[in-house]
């Protein structure tokens, strides 16, 4: 086994997979990686299936060591500047950190959230088949919270396997797609302002929610309905009449009537939305989102079709004995790779 | 008198809601149980998992196995022909402090609704409850079956913190609450059972549908129970209703 410890860590960065399914009638929540193309791009890139544990990285710089054995990542999502040992690793690439290499996530540039994915996925306790943190209610593995300096990760050591590129862009609109809500008739000419309006990212937005500032949506019947169960993407308007869309680690129930859904394919797109930036929304009808679910799944499927091998270098075989000595591999400059090898020994 | 069709609509491309009313009702709470335990048994293929609410069953499911239309086509006989009979035939009877720092507002319960404190605890533990639902957090259990006596209207400052094992009570609902968490129900007392506890199995204990009866334990008894429960004891003891 190899060891990867934190070394520092902003908010908003906690173990997540593709979600936790089967206990949402306990009211255990399904959280999971909030972009989960960014989720399956970074797995991918280190041969492993779409939905495993990696590690999400919100919008804050973050850096780490491995302090025993090897480690093989990627790092998908966000924008944001990557180095390994001081030496930039080119964006949607693997590379192997060798034992007493740095790992530096810079601050997102563009974007919200990264995944850090690790070659055979973080190593945990899965509850009901997952281990996602959902913190509010102590859950996740290996660390029940969001990651702190100085945690730990107990991670399989590096293969041999050359290193990956993706010639993958992720998908994005500012144009949200949305099925309306069970209760989008408590609206009446509310849904079709909903419809129509820009609305602005709150800057308490969060992994339960995303706030939407813009006109006042008023409800035919009042804000309070009985709870009835939510879902990742519902649209609830509370008193104040400005929406909020729930994220991964939504109530399972919720008292505020729901204007409508923003279908999975599109929730990944919001959730890489910066506060003060803008989002609307079109309305679809249930056969075109199913659809879309196809297409989406059909996407995930076929990433590892976009993967190129990337050249270690003029003599590949001297590299990978390099890796397997400890040594990690920068597929664009392996030449720097070398020198800094050469002058660490 | 027939009851009205139950309303069945899409709330996500994977995600379904049937609806048998819109207020807090008994006999529509019912229904929604004995359909989910319906499509339980039917076993259908590409549901996730479902989600009982008072009023309405959410279904999850896959919609790359089966469509809305196919999905309603196969739970709307299910939905028509529920009965309201209750599944569970287990009850767990579950040991409560009452009152002092336990149940901070036993006192003003008491006055307000004209009892004495040893009177909401008659009440409270003489009541034949069931859980309606499981939400907002982990194992928070609504319970059917307060008796009206003790319906007291939620607090007009809720609590930013109540704490794990509360056992409260909220309109016409009493509850029981396995993590700290804010609230603005009344607060009884504490039960040392963690309905919840993610390193034992059954992680959680009680399941929607099942009965619940409290009783009463003395404050001394307390620190050994909760040691046990913490250790992954039910504490709760599981008798037929």
């Amino acid at each position: 086994m190899s060891k990867f410890a934190v070394v520092t860590v902003g908010p908003l960065t906690s173990v997540q997979d593709g979600g936790r399914y089967g206990a949402q009638r306990y009211g255990l929540t399904s959280s999971g990686a909030m972009d989960l193309v960014a989720l399956a791009a970074a797995n991918t890139l280190v041969g492993n299936p779409p939905a495993a544990a990696g590690i999400e990285i919100g919008p804050f710089p973050a850096s780490f060591e491995v302090r025993a054995g090897s480690v093989r990542i990627a790092v998908a999502g966000a924008g944001r500047e990557i180095k390994i040992d001081g030496h930039m690793l080119p964006p949607a690439t693997s590379a192997v950190l060798a034992e007493g290499h740095r790992l530096d996530i810079g601050a997102a540039r563009s974007g919200v959230f990264s995944i850090l994915g690790i070659e055979g996925a973080v190593q945990g306790r899965p509850l009901f088949g997952s281990l996602s943190v959902t913190a509010r209610a102590g859950v996740g593995s290996p660390f029940p919270r969001p990651l702190q300096a100085g945690d730990e990760l107990e991670l399989l050591e590096a293969s041999t396997a050359p290193e990956q590129q993706l010639m993958f862009d992720q998908p994005m609109r500012a144009d949200l797609r949305v099925l309306p809500g069970p209760q989008a008739g408590e609206f009446g000419e509310a849904f079709a302002l909903f419809l129509a309006s820009e609305w602005t990212i709150s800057s308490t937005s969060d992994r339960m929610g995303y706030r939407l500032d813009g006109p006042t949506l008023s409800h035919l019947k009042g804000h309070d309905i009985v709870s009835d169960g939510t879902v990742n993407g519902s649209v609830q308007v509370p008193g104040n009449g400005q929406p909020i869309v729930l994220m991964r680690d939504r109530g399972t129930t919720g008292g505020y009537p729901k204007i409508a859904t923003v279908i999975g394919p599109d929730l990944g797109i919001l959730a890489q939305r910066r506060a003060g930036q803008t989002v609307t929304f079109t309305e679809i009808g249930i056969e075109e989102a199913q659809d879309e679910a196809r297409r989406f799944a059909q996407m995930i499927r076929s990433l590892p079709d976009h993967l190129r091998a990337v050249r270690t270098g003029p003599n590949t075989d001297a590299l990978h004995g390099a890796n397997l000595a400890g040594h990690a591999v920068n597929a664009f400059d392996a030449a720097t790779w070398q020198s800094t090898h050469d002058d660490e020994h | 008198m027939p009851s009205p069709s139950p309303r069945i609509v899409p709330c996500s491309e994977a995600a379904l809601v049937v609806e048998f009313g819109d207020t807090i009702d008994e006999a529509i709470n019912r229904k929604v149980l004995g359909l989910d335990r319906a499509i339980a048994q039917a076993k259908i293929a590409g549901i996730i998992e479902t989600v009982p609410t008072y009023r309405s069953l959410l279904v999850h499911y896959d919609p790359l196995a089966l469509s809305f239309a196919q999905l309603s086509a196969q739970i709307e006989p299910l939905a028509n022909t529920v009965t309201t009979e209750p599944g569970s035939r287990r009850c767990w009877r579950v040991p409560v402090v009452y009152g002092g720092e336990y149940g901070i507002d036993l006192e003003e319960v008491a006055k307000a609704r004209g009892l004495s404190p040893e009177d909401v605890i008659r009440l409270h533990t003489g009541g034949h409850y069931y859980v309606a639902m499981l939400g907002f957090l982990p194992s928070f259990a609504y319970l059917a079956g307060l008796d009206p006596r003790l319906a007291s209207p939620r607090r007009r400052e809720p609590r930013a913190v109540t704490p794990a094992g509360t056992i409260s009570i909220g309109g016409v609902q009493a509850g029981i609450q396995c993590l700290a968490a804010p609230s603005g129900w009344h607060l009884l007392g504490r039960t040392p059972v963690r309905t919840y506890h993610p390193g034992r199995e059954p992680v959680f204990l009680i399941e929607p549908g099942d009965a619940v009866r409290f009783y009463a334990i003395d404050p001394r008894e307390w620190a050994a129970l909760d040691q046990a429960a913490e250790a992954g004891e039910p504490v709760a003891e599981l008798v037929a209703s």
